[in-house]
């Protein structure tokens, strides 16, 4: 099966694929690499690596402390990257956006500070069954902590958040909602704006995991009327090690410490200590100071692709892999069946063959795709599979990919006797 | 890679040797991988003396490579004593799939080993060292 020549507006793969130094790497297989994991980690530009470099070569001392001009330079570079951040993401404020490590640390922050003094006995938390294990577990640890309740907003079938069954549970006064933008593990775009005017309704503070949708389309968390979001570096073509927690300013300013130590602190005696303004209340001990350098130079990269044109590139790769995958007998896809609702990670199943074999014999093509369960136990549970293949486009990927996943596939099912 | 899924290996995924439950039983054990979900149980049945395994059978779902594991592991395991199934070394199990395996698969190879021990102890039995076991199983092969 041919995958159709590109339409005007996708990006030249080939062309972006030369500003990313990985693709340089020769694969054991002879065949160039085709990148389809970056709903996992994201390989970075050279911009970036380069914005590490120079960072930690020309720029680094240590922040928020020296009185010299190296640390002056540092703070301020470092908190530019926080107003970058905050710009990208609609924060109204560059104040309620929190450096982290990942969107995971930036969960566990609200998990632990907010939920652990706001939340009692009695109180009914809701999280959903397509979330990540981030979204689910911290969740699972506050409401043990503190006696609250812990429930789960149910998917339908083809993969969506069941707005009736939201519904139903939001009229019991849920104190806080946990959901995601997209679904790692089946690929969803939830109608966020819907579903946070209904939790707003109910009296409902919701907390976005926006770890899959940052890096792939224009994302602008005052519009989305959310009360939360967290997302990491990794994904967007930054560094590892940095992320974001935003928080509308109230909340955090209400909120205790989730870490302590230094920097997050104004004055500490023996007897007691006062608190630091947010941001930097959340911000204990040296922070990714280079990362941030080179998150700003992931953004600065991504801007001048145009969030928009990244997800019209995605949704056209996803558009296209989703028919022909549907054309291969004994192909079943996971999640909706619509391009306005399903982002650029297509997970798959192929009848006969364990996901773990179909990533190996594709890894052989030269293919990175991953497999297993997506850190989504309950998602599998819920559709009785052990685990799924997936595959998961950005930039630098092109409908080349796409033809080389479906004759990946057909591989498969020759080696195992399947077709 | 390709060699990996050689014939062997996928007559053995295709028809496991010694599936099923034995009733009754004298050894028995479940388990899983849960990085990939794969599952399997296996029982055993003593002779008269419940000294040696007189037979021996698992079932499971899960990838080729831990299917076959299975299925070549029981294969060896009839007449031997709880000591010997004790001893059983697992850079053998894997050595004895014939085709190179790498970190990112060896828990596949090794759970019907883990399903075994977990047998003879009675409770669950730990991972073998991955790092001792691909050190001494890969020997000239190369990693898929």
């Amino acid at each position: 099966m041919a995958v159709e020549q590109a339409p005007p507006g996708v990006f030249d793969g080939a062309a972006l694929r030369t500003d990313f130094p990985v693709f340089d790497r020769p694969h054991r297989s002879g065949r160039p690499l085709s990148f389809l994991d970056s709903a996992a980690s994201a390989p970075r530009p050279r911009a970036v690596i380069e914005a590490l470099a120079d960072a930690y070569g020309h720029h680094y001392a240590n922040v928020h402390r020296g009185i010299y001009e190296l640390s002056e330079d540092a703070t301020a570079r470092f908190e530019a990257a926080r107003r970058r951040l905050a710009a990208f993401i609609g924060a109204p404020s560059d104040r309620e956006v929190v450096f982290v490590r990942n969107a995971t640390e930036a969960i566990n922050l609200v998990a632990y500070s907010w939920g652990r003094t706001h939340l009692g006995p009695g109180d009914l938390l809701l999280s959903t069954e397509m979330e990540h294990h981030a979204n689910l577990v911290p969740w699972q640890q506050v409401a043990e902590a503190t006696g609250a309740t812990l429930e789960y907003v149910r998917i339908t079938d083809d993969g969506r958040l069941d707005l009736d069954d939201l519904r139903e549970r939001l009229a019991r006064e849920p104190r806080l909602l946990a959901f995601s933008q997209v679904s790692n593990s089946l690929g969803t775009i939830n109608p966020v704006t819907e579903i946070a005017a209904m939790a707003r309704d109910a009296g409902t503070l919701t907390i976005l995991d926006a770890a899959q949708s940052v890096p792939h389309m224009p994302v602008d968390v005052a519009a989305l009327g959310v009360d939360f979001a967290a997302l990491s570096g990794h994904k967007m073509l930054g560094p590892s090690g940095i992320g974001a927690l935003w928080g509308r300013r109230e909340l955090l300013d209400a909120m205790p410490p989730f870490l302590t130590g230094g920097s997050m602190i104004t004055r500490v005696s023996l007897d007691g200590t006062e608190w630091n303004e947010v941001p930097w209340k959340f911000e204990a001990g040296t922070p990714a100071i280079a990362e941030a350098a080179g998150l700003a130079a992931a953004i600065d990269y991504l801007e001048g692709l145009g969030m928009a044109n990244v997800r019209a590139h995605e949704r056209v790769l996803f558009e296209r892999a989703w028919a022909a995958l549907g054309g291969i007998g004994g192909v079943r896809r996971m999640g909706p069946d619509s391009p306005d609702e399903h982002a650029g990670v297509l997970a798959f199943v192929v009848d006969g063959v364990h996901p773990h074999d179909v990533a190996t014999i594709l890894d052989g093509e030269g293919l990175a795709v991953r497999a297993g369960h997506h850190c989504a136990q309950p998602v599998m549970q819920r559709y009785d599979l052990p685990a799924t293949t997936r595959a998961s486009f950005y930039v630098y990927n092109d409908l080349d990919d796409v033809q080389r996943l479906v004759d990946g596939i057909r591989t498969v099912q020759r080696v195992f006797g399947t077709a | 890679m390709d060699n990996l899924y050689r014939d062997f290996i996928l007559e053995h995924y295709r028809n496991p040797h010694n599936t099923g439950v034995l009733d009754p039983h004298d050894l028995h054990f479940a388990d899983s991988n849960p990085t990939c979900g794969d599952e399997m149980s296996m029982t055993l049945r003593l002779d008269e003396a419940k000294e040696r395994v007189d037979d021996v059978a698992f079932t499971g779902r899960g990838c080729a490579i831990s299917q076959a594991s299975a299925s070549i592991l029981t294969d060896e395991l009839r007449g031997l004593s709880l000591d010997e199934l004790r001893s059983i070394d697992p850079r053998d199990v894997v050595e004895n799939l014939g085709v190179p395996i790498g970190p990112a698969r060896l828990k596949c190879a090794l759970l019907s080993y883990k399903v075994l021990q977990g047998a003879v102890i009675g409770a669950e039995a730990r991972w073998p060292d991955e790092a001792e076991v691909l050190a001494g199983a890969n020997e000239g092969g190369s990693a898929p």
